[in-house]
């Protein structure tokens, strides 16, 4: 086995970090204090920097993520920017050396305090460099600069001095990067493979973890995973480290032996045919979005509201789906869309529709050695579909509640409708009682008004610091008011007002 | 002596932030990226009760130490000096008894930051629970307060009240705001090779932090130095919370002869430090008929937390600030300050002001449907006017600028135009409303504590001509550092780059004020320049006798010495000064003149001048969720001169960005439970506490800075601007009222609680939605259950005599009629509005009288 090795900033740097030192700790560690620690939770993104991700399998694609969720090792082979690699400060005797991202930051007045800029810095880097961008026509809804800039690309990026008018400014006012910048040809060439890396505690002088004998394993391929899955079956499967992160910052878990997976090919696949695609539970959400290419709407509705773009380049729909979180937003999109689950083990495969999947709190029929492979959903997707996200903040929140409804009319009678749920019980749901309240009916203000109430009774919603039980309960019906209407083909919206007439028509009576 | 600008003054220039490339290059250096460079160094963790309440009946430490790489526990068995952190003396460091959930009851120190974490788990802590103050409900059920209690009044106001026309009661309780600098609270404290205790610490108050760390080492203040290189932002969370940090530190340090760091996680910081105070007012409002205030009583009760920390101050400053930019001829508003098992609550960008100011534009908001009055006209009509003064007896100097901002204002935004699209718009849209508002800010500018007005300043010029300035101030990101250089490079008629700035050290310039009150750049500011300008006039009178002039006649332009029609190199002067045996470098001192302040009585002039500024904002909130979107806001404020209009236009963006935050999104919750979380903050992380993001600033967002403003009484003629712009972003929170009130009947009174959250602004749409009069009881009661944080209430009562009601016999309908309509374009908004259908059996604009 090499030692492991991170190349940072172009230099390849030897790296002695434990199984339970974070990418974050071990660069300033390392005297490369640029990235800074906000919160340890992936929420505020003074951590971001960028790293060198496949991009089709001979090109880069230089993806920003937080540095304070992943592990160091996970990096072992792979190369690494910061901010101080992207520029050099004035030193004495000699001026500053700025990076196209740092000089319109530096100019427009976008750093105040400065600590969160470096982060910032990092994250638009990536935006700049994102080769889609400059050909790019923004889409209606999008929030994006005449240069092509995706706002979206900062959504993860907190900043409490400047109000954030002067950092829009200076990523809109971004060119194209210089054909002869060291990053943008880097893209020309295949990213850095994955090393099968195996490290323990107990081999390391400076543990992090006293007496601990903590392992690291990235394993080289499916098999292989499986089988050492089965040989610890409490080992803790990692990918993008965006809830294990938490887990291990916040509420210091510390567990005995990690396996990275997310680099394994098996898990990285993304396959469709007429009647289904197939998405491997390894890929990152921005991975996903860009193959996906807009083949499942009710997908690229999720997306944008899904964490940020830094935690989309990290996070996997696996992790999303294997923490069973209640609030994860990915199961009621997928609920809504009947997805299920390929499961493999070293027994083998099976299939779980996601229905049967969750069984209690952060617990499914997952089996001790199984993980999930793929997720699994039916096309053609049904015509009328939407998902309500409802959150204190527009980008970068967890779900209050969250609601995705997947609808198929015929002849104005509703012939099917799948309902997701979220934030309303201890697992994702599917509203079932609403569902059967609508099928076979018309799809009229009656029948959804009527089966608004009974969404509103879905689920058991509690009180807590995101919201009230009631608040959700009507953020529930209210939902499906809204769904309907904006999917009311035959009739357009009433035009005006508030007399007693359209206030019924919109809202239903007995509210 | 004073000299005058040099034709092309520094002051004034548009320049980026003097640290901006060390920022934007992760160069630029902060507490905790020293720890790096700094060998031997052990970490620092504190065991945190997890009591709102209790005593300490035993503390073992021998279970940490076993912890390999535990090196030592630090107790209050090892202060050598006072156990205390606080300038009041009931803030000690290591407690008996809890007194907020997470209190740190002991800190541990580790060779690693993990050996310390586990050390810290497994110190073994036994407590005895005591009964707890949580809300502020609570504590004034319970009396418990804490500090002195006091009252801004002037003339009478019972007469006030029974001459009103119109009468309004309510309460009001809103919610604090953490901080949430994106650095947390950090400092590396050791004994450094002259035997000093050397303290690098994230503080606004360097010299504060020297005098605790002082008092609990048992040392005086030659014997430590305190060091801050910047902040990752301040906002008054690091004026006094830095303190016991940096004692626990320096203790550390002393006890081990190592250096010694502490750095709260982010979960610590909001666990363990104060935030804006959360306020609770009552209140009573007289009106005349045209809507002018007539006198307002309010009682406001501020929740302090656990010790009193600066919150006689902060309470002070809510006092004078209840008027914001209006004339209440009657006045009387109570103070006083709940003790409750909480974080300690501290400055906040704004040290109660904000609080104060929210009470009476929630006032004018809630009140303007009774009138007929768009709010915006309701406010203009209350406006001070030159020659009046505050209810504390200070007079309005600049009050036409009221009137100014908020013209230029309301003609940059076309308001006017706005309102008539806006009617629009929300008739065609059933699901969606907007609304806009425009709000003025009047800000006393100077600490309330005297003493605090007075700054210093060290100024060194260099033989080869070089220049470098100290002062007291701290950079914390608002630019003072930037205007600094500025303000040398005017007074020594140099370039910029001529000027460079040397860290904030207590050593360099001793007895510093806090970089607090907005103060920053007029006292730091006078002090450079008042040093900048002994070394000039030293320099002239060596240029005069050189050039055969007068020094008087001489000037010092962009690094050349002017004087009868020859040019001097700077540099050669300053040469020739040192051979001349002229003293090169200088002490400034600035103390602001003409303040008096009875902090008793609360009367006098505690204020140098006022800030003023306006705000037009406009909102859309989506009728299924009370999600909304902040389309546009337009700015007038005035700087006076600006010193660094770069800097002053990212101080009035981030403010009132800041200030929306505080308004709309942040909601800080503790576990008011009787459960074994009771006292814990709820929202203890950036994932449960939401600051604004990209998604949370206007879509379009312009800020213009009043012309021709010059203020003569501070430096170069410009004005403080760290905390006014905070206070613009009531706009964004009056235009949530008006797009709410969008979804009702006309002239419906919109109640709405403070952070208007998404959710709150649902219930507020959907009791205009059901025309819901304000039914005090069953709306309080509602909104106990769905957010507990925030009640708001409203009475309408007919007065008893006076003006309005001649033949008023306190029936409902009389209040109900509309208040005269003064002048065709002020029921704009009334005329847009659909018009309550007459069988919809809806009420009409004001409540009923409960």
């Amino acid at each position: 086995m090499s030692p492991t090795e991170i190349t940072v900033n172009g230099t390849a740097r030897p790296c002695a970090a434990g199984p339970h030192t974070s990418l974050l700790d071990w660069l300033r560690g390392e005297g490369l204090t640029g990235a800074k620690e906000g919160c340890a939770e992936g929420e505020c993104g003074a951590c971001a920097v960028l790293v060198a991700r496949p991009d089709g399998a001979d090109r880069t694609r230089w993806v920003s993520v937080n540095a304070c969720l992943p592990l160091a090792l996970a990096f072992d082979g792979q190369e690494v920017v910061t901010a101080e690699g992207l520029g050099a400060p004035p030193a004495p005797g000699q001026q500053a050396v700025l990076h196209p991202v740092q000089r319109e930051m530096a100019d427009r007045g976008g750093s105040q305090c400065g600590y969160c800029t470096p982060g910032f810095v990092c994250a638009m880097a990536a935006e700049f460099y994102r080769p889609e961008r400059g050909g790019q026509a923004p889409h209606e809804g999008a929030e994006c600069g005449a240069n092509g800039f995706d706002l979206h690309a900062l959504s993860g990026n907190l900043c409490r001095c400047t109000g954030y008018r002067p950092i829009r400014d200076a990523a809109y006012a971004l060119g194209e990067p210089d054909p002869l910048d060291p990053l943008a040809e880097r893209r020309d060439r295949a990213a850095p493979p994955a090393r099968a890396t195996e490290v323990s505690a107990s081999d390391l002088s400076a543990s992090d973890l006293p007496g601990s004998d903590a392992t690291f394993v990235r394993p080289t391929d499916l098999p292989d995973l499986l089988t050492r899955l089965a040989a610890t079956p409490d080992a803790v499967l990692v990918a993008g480290a965006t809830d294990a992160g938490v887990e291990r910052n916040l509420r210091h878990t510390r567990p005995s032996s990690v396996l990275a997976i997310d680099h394994l090919e098996e898990l990285r696949g993304l396959h469709h045919s007429p009647d289904s695609v197939e998405i491997g539970a390894a890929l990152t959400l921005s991975e996903i979005e860009r193959a996906l290419a807009g083949r499942v709407p009710l997908l690229d509705q999720l997306f944008p509201q899904f964490a940020s773009r830094l935690i989309r380049n990290a996070a996997t729909l696996g992790g999303n789906l294997g923490t069973g979180s209640p609030i994860g937003d990915a199961a009621p999109v997928l609920l809504a869309l009947g997805a299920t689950l390929v499961l493999a083990s070293a027994e083998g495969e099976r299939a779980v529709p996601l229905d049967d999947y969750f069984t209690g709190y952060r617990r499914s029929v997952r089996v001790p050695g199984e993980l999930i492979r793929a997720v699994r959903i039916p096309l053609p997707a049904a015509p009328h579909a939407a998902f309500y996200k409802v959150a204190k903040r527009r980008f970068d929140d967890i779900s209050s509640v969250a609601v995705a409804i997947s609808l198929r009319l015929e002849r104005g009678m509703v012939a099917s409708v799948r309902i997701g749920l979220g934030g309303v019980a201890a697992t994702p749901i599917r509203a079932l009682a609403t569902e059967a309240g609508l099928t076979g009916r018309p799809w009229d203000a009656d029948t959804v008004s009527r089966a608004a109430r009974t969404l509103a009774q879905e689920g058991t919603p509690l009180d807590d610091h995101r919201a009230s039980a009631r608040y959700r309960s009507a953020m529930l019906e209210q939902s499906l008011m809204r769904f309907h209407a904006e999917h009311r083909p035959t009739k357009p919206l009433q035009k005006d007002g508030f007399d007693q007439r359209n206030h019924s028509e919109n809202w239903g009576e007995a509210r | 002596m004073s000299t005058p600008l040099s034709p092309q003054p520094s002051v004034g220039q548009t320049v980026s932030h003097e640290s901006a490339e060390l920022h934007v290059t992760g160069a630029a250096h902060y507490t905790d990226d020293l720890v790096g460079r700094t060998t031997s160094v052990l970490h620092a963790w504190p065991v945190q009760a997890p009591h709102a309440h209790a005593r300490v009946t035993a503390l073992a430490t021998d279970p940490a130490l076993r912890v390999p790489g535990v090196v030592r526990v630090l107790t209050g068995a090892d202060v050598p000096g006072a156990n205390d952190s606080g300038v009041r003396e009931d803030e000690p460091l290591f407690p008996d008894e809890v007194m907020y959930h997470g209190h740190a009851v002991c800190w541990v120190l580790g060779e690693t930051l993990e050996a310390a974490r586990l050390g810290a788990e497994a110190v073994e802590v036994t407590y005895a629970s005591l009964p707890s103050v949580i809300t502020l409900t609570e504590a004034i059920e319970q009396e418990s307060f804490q500090g002195s209690q006091r009252t801004v009044s002037r003339g009478d106001v019972v007469a006030g009240l029974e001459r009103a026309a119109h009468r309004f009661s309510g309460e009001f309780e809103f919610g604090g705001q953490e901080h949430f600098y994106l650095e947390t609270q950090a400092a590396l404290a050791s004994v450094d090779e002259a035997g000093q205790v050397f303290v690098q610490s994230s503080t606004q108050h360097p010299t504060e932090t020297q005098e605790i760390v002082a008092h609990v080492l048992g040392l005086r203040s030659h014997e430590v130095t305190v060091q801050c290189l910047r902040m990752g932002g301040g906002f008054g969370g690091k004026e006094m919370q830095p303190h016991g940090l940096a004692a626990v530190a320096a203790l550390g340090a002393v006890l081990t002869g190592r250096p010694v760091r502490v750095r709260l996680n982010r979960t610590q910081d909001m666990t363990m430090t104060g935030k804006r105070h959360p306020f609770h007012a009552s209140w009573e409002v007289g009106f005349d008929q045209e809507g002018h205030l007539e006198a307002l009583r309010t009682t406001l009760t501020s929740d302090g937390g656990w010790s009193l920390d600066l919150s006689e101050a902060v309470l002070g400053r809510a006092l004078c600030h209840v008027d914001n930019a209006y004339y209440v001829p009657d006045a009387e508003f109570h103070g006083r300050i709940a003790q409750t098992h909480k974080t300690s609550q501290t400055a906040f960008r704004g040290f109660g002001g904000p609080q104060g100011m929210l009470v009476l534009e929630d006032i004018l908001g809630r009140c303007a449907p009774a009138f007929g009055l768009d709010p915006t006209e309701l406010r203009r009509r209350n406006l001070y006017q030159p020659g009046q003064s505050t209810p504390y007896g200070q007079p309005v100097r600049h009050a036409e600028r009221l009137e100014a901002v908020l013209e230029e204002v309301t003609t940059r935004a076309d308001l006017t135009t706005r309102h008539t699209e806006i009617a629009a718009f929300n008739a065609a849209h059933p699901h969606r409303k907007r609304g806009i508002a425009c709000t003025p800010v009047k800000f006393g500018i100077s600490f309330n504590f005297t003493a605090f007005n007075q700054a210093g300043a060290l100024v060194h010029v260099y033989k080869d001509g070089s220049v470098l300035i100290n002062h007291g101030g701290t950079e914390m990101g608002q630019g003072l550092h930037t205007k600094m250089r500025q303000v040398a490079a005017t007074a020594l008629g140099l370039p910029l780059s001529g000027i460079r700035l040397a860290p904030t050290r207590t050593d360099k310039v001793p007895n510093t004020s806090a970089t607090a009150a907005s103060s920053g750049s007029d006292l730091n500011g006078g002090a450079v320049k008042d040093a900048c300008e002994q070394i000039r006039g030293r320099l002239a009178a060596v240029a005069a006798e050189r050039l055969g002039t007068s020094s008087a006649e001489v000037q010092f332009v962009e690094g050349s010495v002017l004087g009868a029609g020859q040019a001097l190199p700077w540099s050669e002067l300053v040469r020739e000064a040192y051979l001349a045996r002229v003293q090169l470098f200088a002490a400034g001192y600035y103390r602001t003149e003409g303040l008096h302040w009875d902090g008793v009585r609360m009367q006098g002039e505690p204020f140098k001048y006022f800030a003023y500024g306006a705000a037009v904002s406009e909102v859309e909130v989506d009728g299924f969720t009370g999600a909304y979107t902040f389309l546009r806001t337009d700015i007038v404020h005035d700087v006076g001169d600006s010193l660094s209009p770069l800097v002053d236009i990212g101080q009035i963006e981030g403010g009132f960005v800041q200030g929306v935050g505080w308004l709309t999104l942040e909601d800080l919750r503790w576990d008011t439970s009787d459960g074994e979380g009771r006292g814990r903050v709820s929202t203890p992380s950036a994932s449960t506490y939401k600051l604004p993001s990209f998604s949370e600033m206007p879509r379009e967002l312009t800020v213009h800075l009043l012309e021709h403003a010059t203020e003569d009484g501070a430096v170069y003629g410009s004005k403080a601007v760290g905390e006014p712009p905070l206070m613009l972003a009531f706009s964004v929170r009056e235009a949530l009222r008006q797009a709410v009130a969008a979804f009702g009947p006309a002239g419906h009174v919109v109640e709405l609680a403070c952070p208007s959250t998404p959710e709150a602004v649902f219930w507020a749409v959907e009791a205009a939605r059901a025309g819901a009069p304000g039914n005090t009881r069953e709306y309080a009661d509602q909104l106990a259950v769905s957010a507990p944080t925030a009640a708001s209430v409203v009475t309408d009562e007919v007065a008893q005599a006076g003006a309005w009601s001649s033949g008023a016999t306190g029936s409902q309908d009389s209040v109900l009629e509309p208040v005269v309509v003064l002048g065709a374009g002020d029921n704009r908004l009334q005329d847009a509005e659909p018009a309550p259908s007459a069988d919809s059996g809806r009420p009409g604009p004001v409540g009923d009288v409960d």
